[in-house]
C-alpha cells in the first residue's frame, strides 16, 4: 500500500459516488488540534515535536480501533522530495508540510480518506474526506478521531477561545470544511464571478483549485470563520450554499443545452478525440479536455466512457505524479507532456466500453 | 556547424524566433533544441497554482497599520511593554512578524491584544463549538444549560407548560450537577 499511494490514480475518496456527485466531486473536513503543554511546531524543540508525534502514535490503535481502518506513518525524513510532493497533489499534506522533515510525519489509512498530519502548522491536523456532497459523515470520523486522542491527553483549549490553534484564523473550532466542485456551466455562462463576490458574505471564500483561473473549471469552496459559529453551523452553511451552487449550474447546464447543444456535443466529442489520440498533452489542457468530455458523460452525449475516468484522469494527469511513475526526477517538460498523454490514452481505453486499438 | 548556445555540439536543428520585426536565425543542438521547447511550452503552460498563505495576510494587518510603518528605532514602543510569553517566550512582536502563536499560554498572556484582532477575523471572539472532555467538564453543562434556558423560553411563549416543566427539571439536574463539579475542583 505504500507503494500504491505514490502511483495510484484510483482514490476511493474521489470514487464519483454520492449526493451530486455530477457537478460535487469531493467533500472534505480538517480540524486542528494541539496538546496543551507543549509550544506549537514553530517554537517546539525537536524533543518537544518528537514527543507530540510519539503521542499521537501511542492513540493510533485507538483510532484504528474506532475509525475501524488500519494506518501507516509515513515520516517525511524518509521520503523523497518528489514522494512528497506526490502527497502534496494527492492532496494529503500540504505544500507547507514539506518544508520541514523534522518529526513530521502523515498517518493515513488503506482508503487514505482519513489521515493525520504531524507537526504542520499545528501539532494535528486530523483530515477526513468523502466524495460527493456529505460533511456530516467525515465530520463525524474526525470528531470520533479527536475523541480517542482527546481521552488520553489534554488539548490546547480555552473556554472563551476554544482550540487554540498556531494560527488565529483557524482558533475556535479548528475546523476547515471545504468542498471541491466542476462547474462548467457556471464558467461558460460567465457566472463564476457571482459566486466569488457573494461569498465573503456568507463567511465562505472561493478558489480555483487548481489556480487562479481554474483550470478544468474545478472550484473550491471552504469556511473562513472558525470561531462564534458551532461545527453543526459551519458545515451547514457550506452545505446550504454548495447546494444553491449546484442548482444554479444545472440550470446553467441546462441553458447552454438549449440554446448550444451542437456547441457543447461538439466540444465534448472534440475533447474525447484528442484525449484518445494525442501525443503530448500539457496538465493545463489535459484538465481543460477532460472537463468538457465529463459534462458530455454527464449530459449523457457521451455514453460509452465510465464516470470515473474524471477524477482518474485529474490525478493522473499531475506533473509530480506521472514523474513519479516514470521513478526518475527531473524529467524535462516535453518527456512529461507525453508521459500525460500515453497516460490519458491508457485511461480512456481502459474505461471505453467499446474497446478500439488507440495506443 | 556548432550550437549557437552551448558551443560545443553538433547543431541539428534551425529555429527561426520573431519577435516584433526581428528575425533571429538560431542553429541549436539537440539538447539545447529540447530545452528551448520546454522554455516555450512552458510558458503556455499552467502557473502553479496560487498559495495563499494566511501568514502573509496577517502581516499585511499589521504591516499596514500606521504604528508599525511609522515605527523608527528611535520612537520605538518602551520597552517595558515587549513582555514574553512566560511559557514559549514568544512577544507579540514576534507574532507581527510570523503571523503565528507560539503556544497555547500565548493567548492568554496577549489576550487583550488578540481579542480584536479575532473580532476583526471571525466577527466574534467566542467559542460555541465542541469541547474537549477533559478541559471543559463544567463547560459542557453550561453550554447545555444556555441551550435549556432558551428552550424553556419558547416553550413558555408558545404555552407548551407541560414540556416547559420537563425541560426545567433538566436544567435543575444539570444546576446540581455543575454545582458538585465546582465544589470538587
Ligand atoms: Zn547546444
Ligand atoms: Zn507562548
Amino acid at each position: 500500500m505504500l507503494q500504491n499511494i505514490f502511483t495510484d490514480n484510483n482514490i476511493t475518496w474521489m470514487d464519483g459516488k454520492g449526493t451530486d456527485s455530477d457537478i460535487v466531486l469531493l467533500s472534505r473536513i480538517r480540524l486542528a488540534r494541539n496538546f496543551k503543554d507543549l509550544p506549537f511546531p514553530n517554537r517546539a524543540s525537536t524533543e518537544q515535536l518528537a514527543d507530540a508525534r510519539s503521542r499521537l502514535l501511542s492513540v493510533l490503535d485507538k483510532i484504528s480501533a474506532t475509525t475501524k481502518t488500519n494506518y501507516i506513518c509515513l515520516d517525511m525524513d524518509k521520503l523523497t522530495d518528489l514522494q512528497k510532493r506526490v502527497l502534496v497533489e494527492k492532496h494529503l499534506i500540504s505544500g507547507n508540510f514539506t518544508k520541514h522533515s523534522d518529526s513530521r510525519s502523515l498517518i493515513v489509512n488503506a482508503d487514505s480518506d482519513i489521515s493525520i498530519m504531524v507537526n504542520e502548522d499545528d501539532h494535528l491536523r486530523i483530515q477526513c474526506m468523502k466524495s460527493g456532497l456529505d460533511l456530516s459523515d467525515p465530520m463525524m470520523t474526525a470528531f470520533d478521531t479527536d475523541n480517542c486522542i482527546e481521552e488520553e491527553y489534554d488539548i490546547a483549549f480555552d473556554d472563551n477561545m476554544g482550540y487554540l490553534t498556531a494560527c488565529p484564523t483557524n482558533l475556535g473550532t479548528g475546523l476547515r470544511a471545504s468542498v471541491l466542485l466542476h462547474l462548467p456551466g457556471l464558467a461558460a455562462t460567465n457566472q463564476i464571478a457571482k459566486i466569488i463576490n457573494i461569498s465573503p458574505q456568507l463567511g465562505l471564500a472561493v478558489r480555483g483549485f487548481y489556480g487562479s483561473n481554474a483550470p478544468g473549471n474545478l472550484f473550491q469552496i471552504a469556511n473562513q470563520l472558525s470561531l462564534g459559529f458551532n461545527e453543526k453551523e459551519l458545515t451547514e452553511n457550506l452545505s446550504r450554499a454548495v447546494q444553491e451552487i449546484v442548482s444554479h449550474e444545472r440550470e446553467a447546464r441546462r441553458a447552454l443545452l438549449a440554446y448550444a447543444e451542437d456547441k457543447v456535443c461538439d466540444q465534448a466529442w472534440r475533447a474525447l478525440g484528442i484525449l484518445k489520440y494525442a501525443r503530448s498533452l500539457s496538465e493545463r489542457e489535459l484538465l481543460s479536455l477532460v472537463s468538457n468530455v465529463r459534462i458530455g458523460i454527464d449530459e449523457k452525449i457521451i455514453t460509452s466512457i465510465d464516470v470515473d475516468v474524471f477524477n482518474k484522469l485529474i490525478i493522473a494527469g499531475r506533473t509530480n505524479y506521472l514523474t513519479n511513475l516514470q521513478e526518475k526526477e527531473n524529467m524535462s517538460q516535453r518527456e512529461i507532456d507525453k508521459k500525460r498523454a500515453d497516460i490519458a490514452r491508457e485511461i480512456i481505453s481502459d474505461s471505453s466500453s467499446d474497446k478500439e486499438v488507440i495506443s | 556547424m556548432l550550437c549557437d548556445n552551448c558551443k560545443k555540439n553538433d547543431a541539428c536543428m534551425h529555429i527561426t524566433q520573431i519577435n516584433g520585426n526581428n528575425k533571429i536565425d538560431r542553429y541549436l543542438c539537440e539538447e539545447c533544441a529540447a530545452k528551448y521547447g520546454d522554455f516555450i511550452m512552458q510558458e503556455h503552460s499552467e502557473n502553479q497554482p496560487e498559495i495563499f498563505s494566511v501568514n502573509d495576510f496577517l502581516s499585511g494587518i499589521f504591516n499596514n497599520s500606521p504604528n508599525d510603518q511609522q515605527t523608527t528605532p528611535a520612537n520605538a514602543p518602551p520597552a517595558g511593554e515587549e513582555y514574553a510569553c512566560p511559557s514559549c517566550g514568544m512577544t507579540y512582536m514576534d507574532f507581527t512578524r510570523s503571523g503565528k502563536i507560539g503556544c497555547g499560554t500565548c493567548y492568554n498572556t496577549f489576550r487583550n491584544r488578540l481579542e480584536p484582532l479575532l473580532r476583526r477575523i471571525h466577527g466574534s471572539s467566542k467559542h460555541t463549538g465542541k469541547i474537549p472532555h477533559r478541559a471543559g467538564k463544567t463547560l459542557n453543562i453550561q453550554q447545555e444549560l444556555a441551550l435549556l434556558r432558551k428552550q424553556i423560553e419558547t416553550y413558555v411563549d408558545s404555552e407548551e407548560y407541560e414540556k416547559a416543566a420537563q425541560v426545567r427539571d433538566c436544567i435543575r439536574r444539570l444546576e446540581k450537577e455543575l454545582n458538585l463539579n465546582e465544589g470538587r475542583s
